[in-house]
Order: C-alpha cells, then structure tokens, then sequence
C-alpha cells in the first residue's frame, strides 16, 4: 500500500452510495496514476460492505470504511471527528468531496480543523508544479473554478498545507469504464460513538423522487432571463415537450422565478453531456456553461448577435423565441 | 427569557449585476464599477434572528461583519432592521483572507461578544458562493451546526433547543440540535423586514461619521481611534486577541495562482436565419442524421 494517496470521502444516503463520490473516485484514479500513488475511499455507515465491494472496480486501492449505527445518517459532528481521525492516520495528499449539501457542510468542518486549504466547486482538477517565495512545489493540485460571479476563472492552490481539498458538483467529472478484477481492499474500522457528538437529531427525512431528469436526458430544451415571463417560458416547456425533451433552465431564470430550480443548468446546478441542447434567451455565463458546454450539439436562440452562448454553440440563430420557437415547432411537426 | 444571538454579515459586490464597465482590460474585476450590497442570504440571516427577537423579547441581536470601512453600511442597515449591537472588524492584517483565516477572525470576534446560544449567517456570500465560512466558523468554536436552514419549527428558549428546516437535494430534514449552534440560511425562508422608520430616524446620523468617505475594499479604519459609545464598534486584530499568523494573507493556506479572464474559443458556428424556412432546413438535417426524431 502506497502512501499520500488521493482519497475521496464516499457519501451514502440511505445506504447507496452517491452517483458524484463513483465519478470522484474516476477522477482521483486519474490523478493518482499521473502522481504514481493510490485511490482510498473513506465510507461511513452501517452495514455497506456490499456498497464498498461495489466500488473497487473503479480502481480502488482500499475503502476505509467506519463503521457503526449512528453514522447510518449524516450529522455533522461525528462525520467530521471520524474523517479528522482517518485523514490524520491515512495523511493522504488530496481529499476530493461531492459538492453536495452533505459535502459542503462537512468538508469546511474537516478543513477547519485541519487547518488546510478548501477549494468550493471546482470544475476541474490537475496537477502541476506550483513556485512561491523561491520554493519550487511539485506536482500540487491545481483546483480551477469560476469565481467573482462567473467573470473570471481562477486556479487555486494550497501547496503548503497537505492534504489539498476540492469540492466538486455532480456530472463535472465523467465516469471511466470499470476494470473488473481489480484487486483492492476493504477494511472496516469500528468506531466508537459518545454522546458529545450527538448533538443533531434528525427528526424527519423527507425526499421527494426526482421529477426532473437533466442528467439522462438525450436533448434538453432550455431557458434563460431573455424569455423575460412564464408565458415565454411556457413556450420552451411546449417545444421540449414536442421534442421529447428534459426542460433546462439557467441560474437567472430560476432566481426571476420562472422555473424551479431543479431545472438548473450550469456550475451550481446540474453538469450534463445531451446530444442535442436547445439554449432559448440563455446568453451564456461561465457558470452556465460550465454545465452544458460538453453537449454534442448545441442551438442557441438569442435576440443579442453578441452573446457569449453564440461562440460555444453549432448553430446559431438570432431573433426572438417567441417567433423562432413556434416556427420550430411547426417544422417539426410537419416533418416528423 | 432571552437568547444571544451573534449574526454574522457580509457586504458584497453585487455579482448578478456585472455590467462592461466590472472588468479592466487586463480581465481583472474592477470592483468600484459594482454597487456594493448587504448579502442577500445574510438578510435572511438576520431576519431569522429578529423574529427569535420577536418571540423572547429580551433577545440580544448582535451583528458582525468584516471588511473595510465601508462595510459598516451593511451594520447600519442592520441597525435599521432591528440590531441591538453592531461591530466592524477591520484591520489591514485581515487582508487577503480565504475562507479558513476569515473563520478564524470570526470565531475571535464571536468569543469577545461572550456566551452566545446562537451564530446564525447566510449559507453563501454570492461573490465566492463557497459556503464554507459557516461550518468552518462553527467547528472553531467547537459548535454543532445546521445549514441551509428554510425555517424552524420551535426555538425554546428555557431547554435551549433549536428544530429547524433544512435544505437539500430534492427535499428537506428537519434537525433538533442543542444550543449553542450555528446555523445558515438559504433565501428560501424569513423574508427580510423592511428597516423601520423610527430606527433610520434614530441611527441615521450616529452612524454617518464611522462611514464617511472610505471606499471599498481600499483602506481600514485606525480602531483604536474609536470610542467605546459609537454605535458602531470598531475591533481590530488586537481588540478581538487574534493571532495575526492565523490571519489574512498569512493565515490563508489557499492561493491564488491565476486568474484567467474568460475568453471564448470561437468554434465553427453556422448562422441559421430567422426564417419558416431555414429553421424547416435545420430541422429536417437534425431529423435525418437522428438527433431528433
């Protein structure tokens, strides 16, 4: 077993583990192979040695997995004590979190305690070599991610403090083939639960199945600030349903109220890869397109000759949704 | 039978609102050029805290923010709203902050305000939309915490108990934790009030001198210049005993390497014409090479 590994804190909800920590562990895969070290998991909960078997064709090394009752659900104090006390016995080099409601509310909490560097919704990771005051730093993580409302892209390091840690949404990064076989090993350590971190009961637990499906979608129809009312906006909806398709949304659509924020597109919502996105009135932020650049195809409707979408997309067209989307339709119509 | 509460703010350039004139031509932001706002999150903060106020009258709101003199702004609208106790932590030391140093002044700062039940802040500033400086601030205070708060179900403040709402994907928890605790908030829940009349009329003068012409971003006030009866209280790093290694620049383990300005890469982009016609074209080549269909 190797040491300074990447390690990806594995987050379960109900006992599944999360879609974001599988393409986490993808991600660590690669950037361990590129600094020659191992891929460990850190799981909590009980009863996942299925869960962690799971795992281990992603090209795991070795799933630590704390095990005891209470961890059965996220609360804050005990996740962050047992994560302090393993990073701090495994001293892995970078520790990689879904950005998800549980992951931002624990990762802080680790990186506080640790005292190291915390890089929010990172929309890619590499390694390179960083030099400050002289130093030479070697093969560091670079975490990138927009920053000041998505003006500009900033690349930041801690190469002082190990370990390196990012939090990263889920979709940004993609899943890799699994490699049956592969040899890991699954080692469960009992942890020993007092009542001082008990200080969270969870009183009710309510999840409503997701309604709308961004992420499997083959084509997303979606709608930003420039369809300006719900009625415009109902005109998106009725081409996606033409279509077949999911209904996208950008940020600033959501925040005007027009659609629910499930619907979001974009670095602080939902990362997807469709054949075929339809942008309406959506003039192309950093961060949304973040979110939808990897699409196959992409058509942007736009009344502004100059906006940013236009240099991303396949095809192009200026004028009004309101006029472009019905005589979309209608085409479809007559020759489908 | 009252509670102490410790609402922690932020006045932030208004990101939603970048115009041309926001980045210089060498792609850095030219923060001047945005109106600076009181984080929205953070009035949802504060709103929470007023109406623990309104139900245990003898409540102590008290806010804090750091920043530069002009960041008092955000203190005096909180005194507007309601605020008992409003303090500016300032001080060039505290510069070049990431989110773990800033925890760190604000822990100090809190323990100088003394046995406080609750910290209660927005879940995110929307320039750097981390979300970290809640949790990081709660666990240096050793404090369980809740985020992403959208309502409570009962403050009680004889048990000192606190069950509230919380946020997350695709549906909500509700968690009863034991004070003290910090919580954030997401714009969801506690619309803010309006500043009342009678408080601007109040503290609209008393509060002009602490601000005057000071511009963001760009110079700290001298503390130790300040009297103990202004009503906004200016700390600095030796008035909350905060180790300057543990501050600003120093204190950061995160930096910035680079900055890159966003440029698109133009790619091949065919241009369709508004037209019945053309869009017919374009929708009769995506149904013959099958992307729809």
């Amino acid at each position: 077993m190797k040491k300074n590994n990447v390690m990806v804190f594995v987050q379960q909800d109900d006992g599944t583990v999360a879609d974001v920590s599988i393409e986490l562990l993808c991600k660590a895969r690669e950037l361990a192979d590129r600094l020659g070290v191992d891929v460990e998991g850190a799981l909590l909960g009980k009863d996942l040695r299925g869960q962690a078997v799971k795992l281990l064709p992603y090209g795991v090394d070795r799933i630590n997995w704390i095990s005891h009752d209470k961890l059965a659900h996220y609360t804050p104090l005990p996740y962050t004590k047992f994560m302090v006390d393993l990073i701090k016995d495994r001293q892995p080099q970078i520790v990689l979190y879904g950005a998800t409601t549980t992951g931002r509310d624990l990762g802080p909490r680790i990186a506080s305690a640790l005292k190291v560097g915390l890089t929010a919704d990172c929309t890619d990771l590499q390694i390179g070599d960083h030099e400050l005051a002289g130093t030479v730093y070697k093969d560091i993580l670079y975490q990138i991610r927009p920053a000041f409302g998505g003006n500009i892209i900033a690349t930041i390091v801690s190469p002082e403090k190990k370990p390196q840690m990012a939090t990263v949404r889920e979709g940004v990064m993609k899943l890799t083939p699994q490699r049956p076989g592969y040899q890991g090993e699954i080692v469960e350590i009992k942890a020993d639960v007092g009542p001082e971190l008990l200080q969270s009961e969870v009183l009710e637990c309510v999840k409503e199945a997701r309604t709308v499906n961004l992420k499997g979608a083959q084509i997303i129809v979606a709608g930003g600030i420039g369809a300006g009312t719900k009625e415009n906006f109902d005109m998106i909806i009725q081409l996606a349903h033409a279509l077949g398709a999911e209904v996208g949304a950008s940020r600033a659509a959501v925040d005007a109220g027009l659609v629910d924020k499930a619907h979001q597109v974009g670095q602080t919502g939902t990362t997807v890869r469709p054949k075929l996105y339809i942008a309406c009135g959506i003039s192309g932020s950093i961060q949304h397109r973040a979110g939808m650049a990897e699409s196959s195809r992409i058509i942007a409707i736009n009344t502004d000759p100059h906006a940013p979408i236009f240099q991303i997309a396949h095809y192009g067209i200026v004028g009004d949704l309101k006029e472009v989307i019905p005589a979309f339709i209608k085409a479809y119509k007559n020759k489908a | 039978m009252g509670l102490n509460i410790v609402v922690l703010v932020k006045q932030v350039p208004d990101t939603k609102n970048v115009t041309g004139k926001a980045m210089k031509d060498d792609g850095t932001v030219n923060r001047a050029a945005l109106p600076a706002i009181f984080n929205p999150e953070d009035l949802h903060a504060l709103e929470a805290a007023l109406s623990v106020k309104d139900q245990y009258p003898d409540t102590r709101v008290n806010v804090i923010t750091m920043g530069p003199p002009s960041a008092a702004q955000v203190l005096k609208d909180s005194l507007y709203r309601g605020a008992d106790f409003v303090a500016l932590i300032s001080d060039r030391k505290f510069a070049g902050a990431d989110t773990l140093a800033t925890s760190y002044a604000l822990k100090c700062a809190i323990e100088k305000i003394g046995s406080v039940d609750l910290v209660f802040c927005g879940r995110q500033a929307i320039d750097g939309d981390t979300a970290q400086v809640g949790p990081q601030t709660a666990e240096k205070l050793g404090m369980n915490q809740i985020t992403c708060v959208s309502g409570f179900q009962a403050v009680d403040a004889k048990k000192k108990q606190i069950t509230a709402r919380r946020s997350i994907e695709g549906g909500y928890e509700v968690i009863r934790s034991r004070m003290p605790v910090l919580l954030t908030f997401t714009d969801e829940g506690f619309a803010p009030r309006p500043p009342s009349a009678r408080r601007v009329m109040a503290f609209k003068n008393a509060v002009a001198a602490a601000t005057n012409g000071a511009s963001y971003d760009e110079c700290y006030m001298n503390a130790s210049a300040c009297k103990d009866d202004e009503i906004i209280v200016l700390w600095d790093i030796a008035s909350i005993k905060a180790d300057p290694e543990a501050c600003g620049l120093a204190g950061s383990p995160t930096k910035v390497k680079k900055i890159d300005s966003v440029v698109l890469t133009a790619q091949d982009i065919r241009m369709i014409d508004n037209t019945e016609e053309a869009i017919g074209h374009l929708v009769h080549e995506l149904i013959a090479d099958h992307t729809i269909g």
